[in-house]
């Protein structure tokens, strides 16, 4: 072992970057065994109903289409625990873009030739698309995503509001997203003496094995999973996705390895969306803005087949004190596809309309938006009573008010006026739960002096293999180019999702459990076998320990807005984001995650909508086209948007002492971008996204 | 697989041949918009003639100023053409406000004209629609119209056209030159797209066969300003929500001399603004004038359920852009 010092912390570049930029690293779609086919999905063209039959006679005429599979052709298989993978089982058309065959071909070309070709015969039934807030259908869950229960109740929080003397009543709604990562999904699957292979792109490919492995009646080491390089996700490919299960399935119809990458259209009815959520926020304060009472309201939708529920009113439980609160969400199940994860689902919409509220009780008050937060920040956390690890959301404030050039703010709205365009800035909070699942991990010393360390860790694109190398190298105290990592397939030890801003924690701490061992072991320069030393972890029981405290990452995002009041158009012009995650492992990669997390959420405060069609069903916007990300011309150039943290160590973490910085960039800028509109104009912009035309209402009155 | 005749023309009488006037044969320039369309199996040509080797890419300059612009001149190349920049400026940014710099690169003068419609149900085969599919309905009438049509729409479509060079070439009073099987011809730019009616398939006046050879831009007055500003849900990369090229000539005491508007997003073709443009010729451009001149020009209107901000977008986006070309 060598002295060095550690490189946990600092920006050292990602290990694949090399390999990313100059197209040698694969990706699902590009593994191409011999006699690979290609598929193509027919996705549903009802709103609802049924399949009465398939006439593949034209496309199966066509040069190079091989099959057709369907529902009345392919083996049975085990139904799976999520009902979004039991494609091709039944002829229950749940919604639009359900897909109810795929064409199987020599060629990409007369795959999606067939996929024309193919009839598809229905019988509909009425369909309901629209979530609307009295809907007969909606009702109270027992529990919301996450394993949140659905309602929470301290005090008489009704009672609290209808005496406070101040007094906020607001509804907010956000509307459908999706989550469209570069990457589409996509999976080659071959299967060779019994073994399934499958380059899938994912966020964790030991579920996907496993649910696989159910699928498909088959144990579990006869099949093997890759994501060795993965082009974003963003919850989307969170659990095993429709693609998967039909590129094994036509790779064992067909006998030959099956490539099927979901075209762009179909991706927003097939991988999950980010639901809608419509939201009411009431809180009470005295005259001198002390919260008396919270509540929080969601309501959201989900699909006939999956009881998914946006867990939005969850962050109102941990942001602020109060004697009085009641969090409640509500759903409709509705003629759609199955909503899911997409980056910080709950805290996203949720502290949209939370942090909205908090402003519009700012305004009431008096209070300076910061100073009121300030003034609420609770000790313990609200719901639970449990005391945090750590909280420093104060801190996040203070500081990023500082960077930001808070305190030179006037406060009144709506006068700084250059020609048709006002601008203003405004602030919100963030905050996001600290997760972390079980893990195991080995970590081996080689006979040369090198090291590998192997965990089934995914790297979507954050950096997460460059950080492993770090943590790896700072136990075993060795330079991190005499680390080898090996993660992204599931005959590696396996490991959790890269999700819920939990994989560097749960992925870090049984590496660096490994290599704490390793190094002990190594402590007296024992002599090493050829196949090297090797110390495994496992973090099951230390996780599952759990933790007294209620721990939480937290942040201030503040934003200036230029809004033209002739066209509605808003555009932000500055943006910072100053966080409280825990240790912060690589200054590069995490800055890239904190910007991209505020990128989206400039996104879903101003350009970001999908419409679900009330005629036909389905969503109206499904491509890049008409779905609209921001673009480079929406994002201001750093370092007019730039991202900070403050050095916070919680020991009461893990041994890596990170809390997740994945998703938590996102959580509070929609919010501060609304709030800036509003001290820019002095009106309130209560719906995503801010477009044009309802910038121009809102400023009419007419909302 | 689809399979199809490609033909690649080395001039515009070989063109014409191989294209023989018939259903199935496309144009190809750029393709930015046609390959896309038949890659969605929206458009299905058994013959495609490229034209990208005919010599119709230069801008010349004829003798009474006016700019000749080849048919297959780049956007990129055209909103980078000096004299397009300074006596068009209102050419230039449409063309700047379009697409990206990797489709400008690819997209000609001539292709961008003749792009179809972005609507999303004429995009989506599994859809009704009757510019894809005669006598198959509208969807959009009764679906997701946010984008559509205000004005000239009819039963049978309400789908825009969504080209920003167009607006901005109608404003200019710029003629399409095009050859076809009954010789050449001459037409305004501002006549050039069809309004639907009962035939929401023919999006231009183009017979089968025909071919844009080249746009006439004539020469502004002297003194003229023009200007195209465009409001979208982005600030790139999006097709707009209502656009408006504008050219203007004062006469020494400020009045109007000439004064053209044209607007996109709220047709299905470049929308002359003539009502408008007509009340204040001669004036003095005041806020109140220009207001009840746009109001007049757009009380022609005929919203759909979700679309109705565009008629008073439109008119504060004019009345914004005539007045600033008012100062200095």
């Amino acid at each position: 072992m060598t002295d060095t010092t550690s490189e946990l912390g600092t920006g050292v570049p990602r290990r694949e970057g090399r390999d990313k930029v100059t197209g040698a690293a694969r990706y699902a779609a590009e593994f191409a065994p011999p006699g690979r086919l290609y598929a193509w999905p027919v996705p549903a063209i009802v709103a609802a109903g049924s399949v009465r039959s398939v006439d593949a006679a034209a496309a199966l005429a066509l040069p190079g289409v091989v099959d057709v599979l369907t529902a009345r052709n392919t083996a049975p298989r085990a139904p799976a625990d999520d009902p979004t993978l039991n494609v091709l089982q039944d002829d229950d058309v749940p919604h639009r873009g359900w897909f109810v065959a795929l064409v199987v071909a020599e060629t990409l070309e007369a795959a999606r030739a067939g996929a024309q070709a193919v009839r598809v015969h229905y019988d509909t039934r009425p369909h309901d698309v629209t979530l609307t807030r009295d809907h007969r259908e909606r009702y109270v869950p027992e529990e919301a995503n996450g394993g949140h229960p659905a309602v929470r109740e301290r005090g008489d929080a009704p009672g609290a509001f209808d005496a406070a003397p101040i007094r906020v009543d607001a509804a907010y709604d956000v509307p459908p997203l999706h989550n469209h990562p570069m990457e589409p999904h996509a999976a080659t699957a071959s299967w060779e003496d019994g073994h399934l292979t499958v380059h899938d792109s994912s966020q964790g490919s030991t579920a996907v094995r496993a649910a696989l492995a159910q699928i498909f009646g088959l144990a579990e080491d006869r099949i093997t999973v890759t994501s060795a390089h993965v082009g974003g996700g963003f919850g989307s490919k969170g659990t095993p996705r429709p693609h998967v299960v039909l590129a094994a399935l036509a790779a064992r119809h067909t006998g030959r390895p099956v490539t099927l990458a979901l075209p762009r259209r179909d991706l927003p009815a097939a991988v999950g969306h980010r639901a809608p959520t419509l939201h009411r926020v009431r809180l009470g304060a005295d005259p001198d803005g002390i919260l008396l009472s919270v509540e929080h309201t969601a309501l959201t939708h989900t699909s006939r087949i999956k009881e998914f529920v946006e867990q939005a009113a969850v962050p109102a439980r941990v942001m602020y004190g109060s004697p009085h609160s009641s969090t409640v969400h509500e759903v409709v199940p509705l003629d759609v596809a199955s909503p899911s994860w997409m980056r910080a689902p709950g805290e996203a919409p949720g502290m949209y309309a939370l942090e909205s509220a908090m402003d519009e009780l700012a305004e009431r008050t008096g209070l300076d938006p910061v100073e009121l937060r300030v003034l609420n920040d609770p000790a313990d956390e609200p719901d639970s009573g449990r005391p945090f690890s750590s909280r420093h959301l104060v801190e996040c404030l203070r500081e990023g008010a500082r960077r930001f050039g808070w305190e030179e703010r006037d406060p009144r709205p709506g006068v700084r006026r250059d020609g048709p365009r006002l601008t203003g800035t405004g602030v919100a909070a963030a905050t996001y739960p600290v997760l972390v699942s079980p893990c195991r991990a080995t970590a081996t010393a080689l006979p040369g002096g090198d090291y590998l360390v192997r965990v089934n860790a995914t790297d979507i694109g954050t950096g997460a293999r460059t950080v492993l190398g770090q943590i790896a190298a700072d136990a075993l105290g060795a330079p991190g180019d005499r680390v080898r990592v090996e993660i992204g397939d599931s005959d590696l030890p396996p490991a959790p999702l890269a999700g819920g801003s939990s994989g560097t924690a749960s992925w870090g701490w049984a590496v660096h459990e490994a290599c704490a061992t390793l190094a002990g072991r190594l402590a007296g320069d024992p002599e090493l076998p050829p196949e090297g030393l090797t110390a495994e972890a496992d973090t099951a029981e230390a996780v599952e320990a759990g933790s007294p405290y209620a721990r939480h990452a937290f942040g201030a995002h503040f934003a200036e807005v230029s809004v033209d009041t002739d066209t509605g158009e808003v555009r932000v012009v500055r943006a910072y984001g100053h966080f409280a995650a825990g240790r912060i492992l690589n200054a590069r990669t995490a800055r890239s995650q904190f910007l991209g997390g505020m990128v989206m959420g400039i996104g879903m405060a101003l350009t970001e909508q999908s419409t679900l069609d009330p005629a036909f069903g389905g969503f109206a916007e499904r491509d890049l086209a008409a779905y609209h990300v921001p673009v480079s011309a929406d994002i201001p150039a750093p370092p007019a948007i730039e991202a900070g943290w403050l050095d916070e160590a919680d020991p009461h973490l893990n041994p890596v002492g990170g809390k997740g910085i994945g998703e938590i960039g996102i959580v509070g800028m929609a919010a501060a971008v609304g709030n800036a509109a509003h001290h820019a104009t002095g009106v309130r912009f209560r719906s995503l996204p801010l477009t044009p035309d309802k910038v121009r209402a809102a400023l009419a009155g007419v909302v | 697989m689809r399979t199809f005749t490609y033909v690649r023309a080395a001039d515009a009488a070989e063109a014409a041949r191989a294209h023989g006037g018939r259903d199935g044969s496309r144009y190809l320039a750029g393709g930015t918009n046609l390959v896309d369309l038949m890659k969605q199996g929206v458009e299905t040509p058994d013959t495609l003639v490229d034209i990208t080797r005919l010599p119709l890419d230069t801008v010349a300059e004829e003798a009474d100023g006016a700019l000749r612009i080849g048919a297959l001149v780049r956007n990129s190349d055209l909103a980078a053409h000096p004299a397009v920049r300074v006596r068009h400026p209102a050419v230039s940014e449409a063309l700047l406000a379009g697409a990206s710099g990797q489709l400008r690169n690819a997209a000609t003068t001539g292709g961008n004209l003749l792009q179809r419609t972005r609507c999303v149900y004429f995009q989506d085969l599994s859809m009704p629609c009757n510019k894809r599919e005669p006598g198959t309905g509208c969807a959009a009438r009764e679906g997701v119209h946010r984008d559509h049509a205000v004005l000239g729409h009819s039963p049978a479509c309400v789908a825009t056209h969504p080209s920003d060079l167009a607006v901005a070439l109608a404003a200019a009073d710029a003629e399409v030159q095009t050859t076809g099987p009954a010789g050449e011809r001459v037409i305004p730019v501002a006549e050039f797209h069809r309004l639907p009616g009962e035939l929401p398939e023919r999006d231009t006046v183009l017979e089968p066969g025909e071919i844009i050879t080249a746009v006439r831009l004539p020469a502004p007055l002297d003194g003229t300003r023009s200007t195209y500003r465009k409001v979208r849900d982005r600030a790139s990369y999006a097709f707009a929500l209502v656009s408006v090229a504008a050219q203007l000539t004062q006469r020494g005491d400020g009045a109007a001399e000439q004064v053209r508007i044209a607007f996109g997003g709220l047709a299905p073709r470049p929308w002359r603004a003539r009502r408008a443009e007509t009340e204040l010729t001669g004036q003095a451009l005041t806020e109140e004038r220009v207001t009840a001149a746009l109001d007049a020009e757009l009380a022609a209107a005929e919203p759909l359920r979700d679309n109705v901000f565009k008629i008073g977008l439109a008119r504060d986006l004019a009345r914004t852009v005539l007045l600033g070309l008012t100062r200095p």
